[in-house]
């Protein structure tokens, strides 16, 4: 597992204000998630390759993380044309394939892509601390952003400590296979993996107690919204009251 | 009522973990005085990091106060004015890191505290300085060597500006360099250090005194007895010394000629 894959870099659209990527993505998600019409979606997958070229990621890793969405996607490509009601698109044999299963198909898959991309581009070009600190700042309930903070931590402890298990597992020639050694082996695994992360959540619990912590996380970072943030916000908000009017429009 | 003037006092203190029949810790009385360096020996189990995680207030004995300054702690608030001022360094490095970077890390104190971002940045900064950890800063803590873990997480405690330093097994899987450069450290700090090691020659470069923990109680270990000494380690055929800062009395220095 890797985190933070694409939160490293020095293009705009890493140094731009985190509540400001924050605001962008949520009223462009919202308008491309609600929309029906090809045209405004593909207005939004063009803005979300246009902020791809953007924030110069690693276009190898980003093509991997949209064809892991996409293989959900391939689903709908499966069963939408076979038994969606319409108008018949071809017939082959006995199966029929509709013409609005397609279209539908078509428009969820641009539809996610550019959301997708909204995501990759705006949010996990900030770091998850970061992503916390801006809910905070937008007012959200401090429990849910530091329910995020500590979430965040944990799976990766968890996800540390059960590798460690598992390869010490292996090399004592722990092969798993479809019997019950392998079903209690696995159980065994995930039980100590729950117990070791629970003891180690209570050290660190206790380190943090020990060096101040009560209960608020502050940030090294001081943020302040310079003129690129607000231009960036203008713009991010305008395309996505264009794409409303494009949606009312059509 | 442990001796006035003291830093931290442990006065006639019980602890049992729940389900076991002897209490770990048996009515023990300890005293660390301001500057005071004392070593904690004893074996496994014996109950030296409860005694750590008693003087914290992490753990609450059954009977027995915690004095800080000769104040007495009796709620969990009052230990507040005590995690200021002394710092304690955990046995698993990994336990107290765990912001992203190192600078975040070892900043996370200040800011608790109460002090400005630039402030914290720059108190952190000047802590890593002094460790010569300055190449360290924007690491990515969960990244580090094992060696660089417990440097780093010595920071996160010494950026506190305690009075007083608890240090759970230092050189626990230290390399020969890391750990001379550990007692080095330890050694330039002015402050007291309470110490818990197995390590007895690491007790012996940096502690003046040494307890022993065993069967729920602490002696003191006052003596430093001469004895036979036989070792080998590569290129033990060079000439070299070894270090040997136990104090002898006048009596064993005649005998030593």
């Amino acid at each position: 597992m890797t985190f933070e894959k694409f939160s490293q870099g020095e293009s705009l659209l890493h140094r731009t204000d985190t509540r400001v990527k924050l605001v962008s993505a949520i009223s462009l998600t919202l308008v491309i998630a609600l929309c029906q019409s090809f045209y405004t979606s593909l207005a939004g997958l063009t803005v979300g390759l246009l902020l791809l070229t953007f924030s110069r990621l690693n276009l190898r890793f980003v093509f991997w993380r949209l064809m892991l969405v996409n293989s959900f996607i391939a689903f709908l490509w499966i069963t939408l044309p076979l038994t969606y009601p319409g108008d018949a698109l071809c017939v082959v044999g006995p199966v029929t394939l509709s013409k609005q299963g397609v279209a539908l198909a078509a428009l969820i898959s641009i539809k996610a892509n550019a959301i997708i991309l909204f995501f990759i581009t705006l949010l996990a070009t900030s770091t998850v601390v970061d992503l916390g600190h801006g809910l905070e700042s937008l007012r959200l309930p401090k429990k849910l952003c530091l329910i995020l903070l500590f979430s965040y931590r944990y799976i990766f402890v968890v996800h540390q400590e059960y590798h460690r298990l598992l390869r010490a597992a292996k090399l004592r020639c722990f092969k798993p296979r479809t019997n019950l050694h392998t079903y209690r082996t696995y159980a065994y695994l995930f039980g100590m993996t729950l117990v070791k992360s629970w003891n180690r959540a209570e050290r660190v619990g206790q380190a943090m107690m020990l060096r101040g912590f009560h209960g608020r996380f502050y940030s090294l970072e001081e943020k302040t919204v310079t003129k690129v943030d607000v231009i960036f916000l203008i713009i991010m908000i305008s395309a996505a009251i264009g794409f409303a009017y494009i949606e009312l429009m059509k | 009522m442990p001796p006035l003037g003291s830093l931290v006092a442990l006065h006639n203190v019980t602890f049992c973990y729940p389900g076991r029949k002897h209490p770990i810790l048996d009515k023990v009385d300890f005293t660390l005085h301001e500057k005071q360096r004392v070593g904690l020996i004893g074996p496994n189990g014996c109950g030296k990091t409860s005694l750590f995680h008693i003087i914290m207030g992490l753990l609450r004995p059954q009977t027995g106060t915690v004095f800080f300054k000769d104040t007495q702690l009796n709620r969990k608030k009052d230990f507040k004015i005590l995690h200021e001022k002394v710092g304690l360094l955990f046995q698993d490095a990994d336990d107290q890191l765990f912001s992203p970077t190192v600078l975040e890390d070892v900043a996370f104190g200040p800011l608790n505290l109460g002090a400005s971002p630039a402030e914290a940045r720059e108190r952190a900064c000047q802590t890593l300085q002094e460790l010569g950890l300055s190449k360290l800063e924007q690491r990515i803590t969960h990244q580090l060597s094992g060696g660089e873990k417990k440097m780093v997480s010595l920071a996160t405690v010494m950026v506190m500006q305690p009075d007083a330093l608890l240090l759970d097994e230092p050189s626990n899987n230290l390399d020969m360099g890391t750990r001379a450069r550990l007692i080095e450290i330890l050694n330039e700090l002015d402050l007291a250090i309470l110490i818990i090691s197995h390590d007895w020659s690491l007790l012996a470069d940096t502690c003046e005194d040494i307890y022993a923990i065993d069967k729920g109680k602490v002696t003191q270990s006052d003596k430093a007895y001469l004895h036979d000494h036989r070792h080998a380690h590569p290129y033990g055929e060079q000439p070299h010394r070894h270090r040997n800062r136990i104090k002898l009395t006048s009596d064993q220095k005649k005998e030593e000629r």
